[in-house]
């Protein structure tokens, strides 16, 4: 590739030095060049630029530089060498500062109030979203004409029949996973038979819905959030608005009634299924039968704890879809934005859901259902 | 080095026997095309005659079904890894400027100089990054603005910067003036010459702005009927009696584009020194 760059300072008495470049100047070979024009310490008068082979401009900015700095003259510069300093020269912005970056201390202060706004922004935010909703449900009720079967029907099937397969796996694992740790511990008191009352009581009343909600939170509520959010930045919403369709009534409803209706329906199934993995583990391991595990659920499994759960689930699917589709509406900028809105609707979802239960259970045992 | 390879070979980018199809559709069969040294090449056709397709074959992220690609001299469509070295030598605008969103401006044309020349300092890349800023007409205070902050002919600037990064010999630019206002894109035109000649480059540039066409091109090749069915300077495209072509140069807009382009050389035959006397960039 040509004759690498180089440089020879050559003293002239009082006049100064003279720099003479040599070889090609281009971005192949500048960067051992620049480490060593920094390190010169006297003062240059001329630069010679008679041996200097081919240059580009990162070559022109790195004469041009010197130059500047030292107020000297460039000599014997070629043509198109010369348009090329001459053009950078005219470039020359370096002066501008990097955007300042605070010390570790102000900036953690400054992420932590950041992110205490931003908790309770998005708290009075989703606020505001569900009064958004509230009212375009109730004008739907005047207008019920309006309400976007054909949306609402596809949502059904994503969130509530594509879940099941997963759902199903996961419940009936958890319910082995019950019995199984509870027939070892009741064991050492000789009340294996006990292990039927664990299982029931657990799954019906908390389990089974709570373990459905942190499957469609991070099934449809991701889901939710990514599209409408991809939505936004496509400007698709935009555009719904100035045709004068509501996004909240064309998007986020029908998302929302899906997953408001889709959740009992899943909890429930997920209770039956995590059932019959605990009835499959004490036929195995405690060789209790089918028929008795049957008969038992119906004695030790007070039909409360099935309230219970019925009652947790639509509020459940109703905080993970507008916990999605309000992430997913306030996306701006750029991709980056979607990912990260799609985690926060996800983990503010199953945040909210677990501090809900923890409600509900103080609640349901106050009230008597205990 | 740049003179002795100019000599060497008078055409910078040669594609001959090009088929590219996706599916049952073939979009190009059997196309061939020269770009000389040094010039800037318009490329017109109507939508979906696959501008963006040869684009993309040439730079090497569509891989045709059939053909030979050579640019610089080398040619890209043999072996995987050896192309990485022909990529230093090219810079590439996309239609959107396809800037990486989360990093500034400067960042972003830090990126392929980070890429290629490991071995230049932080400091002397910023310092290159800004110079190139400032080169494609970008404002200094955009230097550390994020792509989302940036109205779209600046992004187009801020992509160009990008594209410029690595001092290419050929630069492609796939529709620079789409959506800009007339204004930003006569500027963004007035641009593109002006660093074609200062860092003499030679640039593939698809366009559909017919004053794009008059302005600055050297010579503007015609896609149609999966091929190049013409190329030449507009008069000599003109003399063609391809229906396409007279339709393209000869509609409301053709003629108006010719029109304005013809007033603009009268009044740079009489006024030679006020084009001169213009500053650099704006």
């Amino acid at each position: 590739m040509g004759a690498p760059a180089d440089f020879a300072i050559e003293e002239r008495g009082e006049s100064g030095a003279v720099l003479r470049f040599s070889g090609n100047l281009d971005i192949t070979t500048i960067a051992q060049l620049d480490k060593r024009l920094k390190q010169i310490d006297q003062p240059v008068a001329l630069i010679d630029m008679a041996d200097a082979g081919h240059i580009d401009t990162v070559g022109a900015w790195i004469v041009y530089r010197l130059a500047r700095d030292q107020r000297c003259e460039i000599v014997n510069l070629s043509e198109s060498g010369s348009r090329l300093v001459e053009a950078v020269g005219r470039s020359d912005i370096s002066d501008i500062e990097p955007p300042h970056r605070p010390n570790v201390l102000s900036r953690t202060l400054a992420g932590i109030g950041e992110a205490t706004m931003t908790a309770l922004g998005s708290m009075l935010g989703m606020l505001g979203f569900f009064g958004a909703l509230v009212r375009s449900v109730i004008s739907l009720v005047a207008h019920p004409g309006r309400f976007r079967w054909a949306a609402t029907v596809r949502h059904f099937e994503l969130v509530g029949v594509s879940a099941l397969g997963i759902v199903g796996l996961m419940s009936f694992l958890i319910g082995i996973v019950i019995a199984q740790q509870g027939a070892v511990q009741l064991r050492q008191f000789g009340a294996e038979v006990f292990t039927v009352n664990l299982v029931g009581r657990l799954t019906i009343r908390e389990l089974g819905v709570l373990m459905t909600a942190i499957m469609v939170a991070g099934r449809s509520g991701s889901a939710f959030a990514a599209q409408i959010g991809t939505m936004k930045l496509t400007e698709e919403v935009d555009a719904m608005r100035t045709i004068g369709v509501s996004p909240v009534e064309a998007l986020v409803l029908p998302r929302v009634t899906a997953a408001v209706l889709m959740m009992p329906l899943l909890g429930f199934y997920s209770m039956i299924v995590a059932m019959i993995g605990g009835a499959f583990l004490c036929w195995i391991v405690l060789e209790i039968p089918p028929a008795t595990f049957v008969v038992r659920i119906q004695e030790v499994v007070p039909i409360t704890d099935f309230y219970v759960g019925m009652i947790k689930a639509p509020v459940f699917g109703l905080i993970i879809a507008l916990a999605g589709c309000y992430q997913g509406m306030q996306v701006r900028g750029n991709a980056e934005e979607v990912g990260s809105r799609t985690t926060a609707a996800v983990v503010q979802a199953i945040f909210m859901v677990i501090v809900l239960d923890a409600f509900f259970a103080v609640f349901f045992t106050e009230v008597g259902w205990g | 080095m740049s003179a002795a390879r100019e000599k060497e070979c008078d055409v910078a980018i040669r594609i001959s026997g090009l088929t590219n199809s996706f599916g049952e559709q073939v979009v190009h069969e059997d196309l061939s095309l020269d770009v000389r040294h040094g010039e800037i090449l318009g490329v017109v056709g109507g939508s979906g005659t696959g501008k963006s397709v040869l684009m993309r074959s040439i730079i090497g992220l569509q891989r045709p079904d059939a053909g030979r690609i050579e640019v610089l001299g080398e040619s890209i469509l043999d072996g995987e890894e050896e192309d990485v070295s022909i990529r230093s030598r090219w810079g590439v605008l996309f239609q959107g400027g396809a800037l990486f969103s989360t990093l500034t401006v400067a960042e972003n044309v830090m990126v392929p100089l980070a890429e290629f020349y490991p071995h230049i300092d932080r400091s002397l890349r910023r310092e290159i990054a800004l110079y190139k800023i400032a080169l494609s007409g970008l404002p200094e205070d955009a230097a550390d603005k994020y792509p989302s902050e940036l109205s779209g002919g600046m992004k187009k600037r801020a992509g160009l910067a990008r594209a410029l990064a690595l001092d290419p010999d050929v630069l492609f630019l796939d529709e620079p003036t789409a959506g800009l206002d007339p204004i930003g894109a006569a500027r963004f035109d007035a641009l593109t010459r002006e660093l074609q000649r200062t860092l003499g480059l030679t640039v593939f540039l698809i366009t559909h702005d017919l004053d794009t066409l008059h302005e600055i091109c050297d010579r503007v090749a015609v896609l149609a009927d999966r091929k190049v069915i013409a190329i030449g300077t507009i008069p000599e495209l003109l003399a063609t009696d391809h229906p396409w072509i007279q339709e393209y140069f000869n509609g409301p807009r053709g003629r108006a584009a010719a029109v304005s382009h013809a007033d603009e050389e009268r009044k740079k035959t009489r006024l030679p020194a006020s084009s001169k006397s213009r500053g650099f960039l704006r």
